[in-house]
């Protein structure tokens, strides 16, 4: 007798009724107070109207403040045991706006702690600007190295994984697959060749080499046209075609011009890693072990779509600041911060480790998923690349190489 | 016909029906061996693995994912989380089949019997919830508002209290079970995963499988009164990840399942100090005892073993080959 025996059903309306319009009645004892307060701010851009090569990566209008909204209600979850109550103040900018200003509004609303998902100019000025009144921001967004290197700043703490752990990352994988022959091929914006230097930086420390790179040159043009397949079936492998002998291209493509036309397109019969095919992230919606299953679901139920990079960047940086406030008992955003420069600081966040913070330049150690788009392939670090403090200090820039001056 | 067996110098009588029916089932084994039923989560399975023969002698097929076991106490039925069924299964040990189900609410994980084997309590993960069933009358009686993903549950050795961890709000959540109510809550370490009394009801332990530490508990004042750290050398610290525990009947030792560290911590249970590593399969999770407290089992998810320690010796003395991906492990009264 395999039925189907759910609970709800069984529950007479009533009971049902009541536990719905009351959620948690009991689990509030009378408080003399009131919930104290933590208000993050959260400053992002308007939505990107760029269009994606492939259409289901097209953006949507909650990137990233979804993961905020959703890391809000678990910080709520907790909060409801600890007499604390979260909130999130949103702000979208134009990239012509001032970023300074922006955050000087939120600071005049007493909220010092803000996630923000902009490009690295604009993080560096609303750091600069925020940093007398005590503001502290989380780069939940850019993956540049220069941000917690050269330009590092002791009020940025970064949950984006830089451009250097992700091609460290990937490099490793690449090195246990021993497909040490690269063919790298490079976008024709700044952000394509930063990427391309992590990349060039990462086969270098893990023995692979660069038989070639070529520039893919980016002419513009509209992503949809309703026979481009036909033309991107010929291009492709004209384009990679009379390369010297390798293992595997590698394409490094922010801009999202060319690598997602690479696989299955290439002259040689050859794997594409980097911005397209087996692609280093943060998160992937397909990520399913150390209980991220959980975490996809409650995602899906609250923003009705999969969960993205930028999402768990932003939920990660909400859920640092919740940790702060259940650990510290207070809504003292210094304390908070404090707690989280702390060496006891440490967050979960579904990577199967705990996830703490590089004292040197504030960038949170994280695990780094490679991806297919349809599963997670594998996991870096890789087995074998030790390291004397953490295994993970084997993604990106170390302690010793570090141009990061804090204060 | 009545028929004599003997086991461990203890002479039983059987009724001719259960003589025949151990017959038909097992003549070849030891039929008072004790039995370890160990969920294999890949493979939507249960190992049967006779502790005499030391060998997997059964494969149960089982629903999708299956995670938490538990035995009743009478030895009769295995109740296993089939998570992706949102359903508790139960199994019927004599006929090693799956013969109903019980309403567990979407998602359940781990659960805790009581002492008596009539009322299962048991984490909804995904709905924040604790879900109270009647055994007997296959209903679930109440479901309990907890923290953020639900997942370790630990019943009182007076039934009165019911500990459950949440692994996003890192909690220790304290249920009356009379009141059916949240009576108290302890901030705990990061991923909180399980929860043990001690026999005397003394202390709860709770292990946090990110946060590396095991808190010690006092029921009473509801405060941490002890964090147990753990420290292998040549291991880094991130792979120290403790889920689950055991206390032996006197109170003196506990042993704490690792994780990928792959060992098992034998801690003094009345200093709080760790005593010995057992080195054991890779990434053990949970553990059981043999009734008589002779062997302790650990289940290796990515070895597809289990490990059998040798509790007086503290040694590892067998590992079984079992499913894929072992979870939990529940070990028959007889």
């Amino acid at each position: 007798m395999i039925s189907s025996c759910r609970f709800l059903p069984r529950v007479s309306g009533l009971a049902l009724f009541l536990f719905l319009v009351m959620p948690y009645p009991s689990l509030v004892p009378a408080r003399a107070a009131d919930p104290a307060e933590i208000r993050i701010g959260y400053l992002h851009l308007a939505e990107s109207k760029q269009q994606p090569i492939s259409l289901l990566d097209e953006p949507t209008d909650d990137d990233g403040i979804a993961g905020a909204r959703m890391a809000v209600e678990d910080n709520n979850g907790t909060g409801r045991f600890t007499n604390q109550h979260f909130s999130i103040d949103d702000m979208r900018l134009k990239p012509s706006d001032d970023a300074a200003a922006a955050a000087k509004s939120f600071i005049d609303k007493g909220i010092l702690l803000i996630v923000v998902d902009l490009p690295p100019g604009m993080v560096l000025t609303a750091a600069d600007a925020g940093r007398a009144s005590g503001a502290t921001l989380f780069d939940a967004g850019s993956s540049d190295d220069s941000l917690r290197e050269e330009d590092c700043r002791a009020n940025v703490i970064h949950t984006a994984p830089t451009r250097s752990m992700l091609a460290d990352a990937l490099a490793q994988y690449l090195a246990w697959k021993r497909w040490q022959r690269w063919l790298l091929v490079t976008g024709s914006h700044p952000q394509d060749a930063l990427y391309a230097d992590a990349l060039k930086r990462a086969a270098k420390r893990f023995g692979a080499t660069i038989v070639e790179e070529r520039i893919f040159k980016d002419t513009g043009g509209a992503r949809r046209t309703d026979t481009g397949i036909v033309q991107t079936q010929r291009q492709m492998p004209v384009f990679t075609q009379n390369a010297p002998a390798y293992d595997v291209l590698v394409a490094a493509d922010e801009s999202n011009v060319f690598a997602g036309y690479l696989p299955y397109r290439t002259w040689d019969a050859r794997p594409v890693a980097g911005s397209a095919g087996l692609v280093p992230t943060s998160w992937d919606p397909a990520h399913d072990s150390w209980g991220a299953v959980q975490m996809q679901n409650r995602f899906i139920k609250l923003a009705h779509r999969r969960m993205k990079a930028i999402d768990m960047q932003a939920w990660t940086a909400v859920r640092m600041i919740g940790e702060g406030a259940t650990r510290t008992q207070s809504a003292d955003p210094a304390k908070i911060i404090a707690y989280i420069k702390s060496p006891s600081f440490e967050v979960a966040a579904f990577k199967g480790q705990k996830l703490t913070l590089r004292d040197w330049n504030l960038q949170l150690r994280q695990p780094i998923l490679l991806s297919d788009g349809r599963t997670v392939v594998s996991v870096s670090p890789q087995e074998g690349y030790l390291h004397q403090t953490s295994e993970l200090d084997t993604l990106g820039y170390d302690r010793p190489e570090t141009k990061c001056k804090l204060n | 016909m009545q028929a004599q067996l003997i086991r461990r110098g203890r002479i039983r009588r059987w009724p001719p029906l259960l003589l025949s029916l151990a017959l038909t089932l097992g003549a070849t084994s030891s039929a008072f061996a004790y039995t370890a039923y160990v969920t294999n989560e890949r493979d939507n399975t249960v190992s049967v693995v006779d502790l005499d023969k030391m060998q997997t002698v059964k494969t149960i097929q089982v629903g999708q994912r299956p995670r938490g076991i538990v035995i009743s106490p009478d030895g009769k039925f295995l109740y296993i989380c089939a998570g992706d069924d949102d359903i508790v299964q139960i199994v019927d040990t004599k006929s090693q089949q799956v013969v109903g189900d019980l309403p567990s609410g979407p998602d359940p994980e781990l659960l805790a019997l009581n002492k008596t084997g009539d009322l299962l309590y048991l984490s909804n993960e995904n709905d924040a919830l604790v879900t109270i069933i009647d055994v007997k009358e296959r209903k679930a009686l109440a479901q309990i508002p907890v923290g953020v993903e639900p997942e370790g549950m630990g019943v009182s050795p007076d039934g009165k209290i019911v500990v459950n961890t949440s692994e996003t709000t890192n909690m220790a959540h304290f249920i009356d079970t009379d009141k059916r109510d949240v009576v108290a809550n302890v901030l705990v370490d990061a991923r909180p995963r399980y929860a043990e009394w001690k026999s005397d009801g003394s202390e709860v332990w709770v292990s946090a499988e990110v946060g590396g530490t095991v808190s010690v508990i006092d029921p009473v004042k509801h405060v941490v009164t002890k964090k147990i750290t753990f420290s292998v050398p040549g291991l880094r610290s991130e792979a120290i990840q403790p889920v689950g525990i055991r206390f032996t009947k006197d109170g003196k030792l506990a042993f704490v399942a690792l994780g990928p560290a792959n060992r098992v911590a034998v801690v003094n249970a009345q200093t709080h100090e760790v005593e010995k590593y057992l080195l054991v399969g890779q990434r053990v999770w949970q553990l059981a005892f043999t009734p008589d407290q002779k062997y302790l089992i650990s289940t290796n998810g990515v070895s597809n073993d289990i490990s059998v320690i040798d509790v007086a010796d503290l040694k590892v003395i067998k590992s079984v080959q079992v499913g894929s991906f072992p979870w939990g492990v529940a070990i028959s009264p007889e």
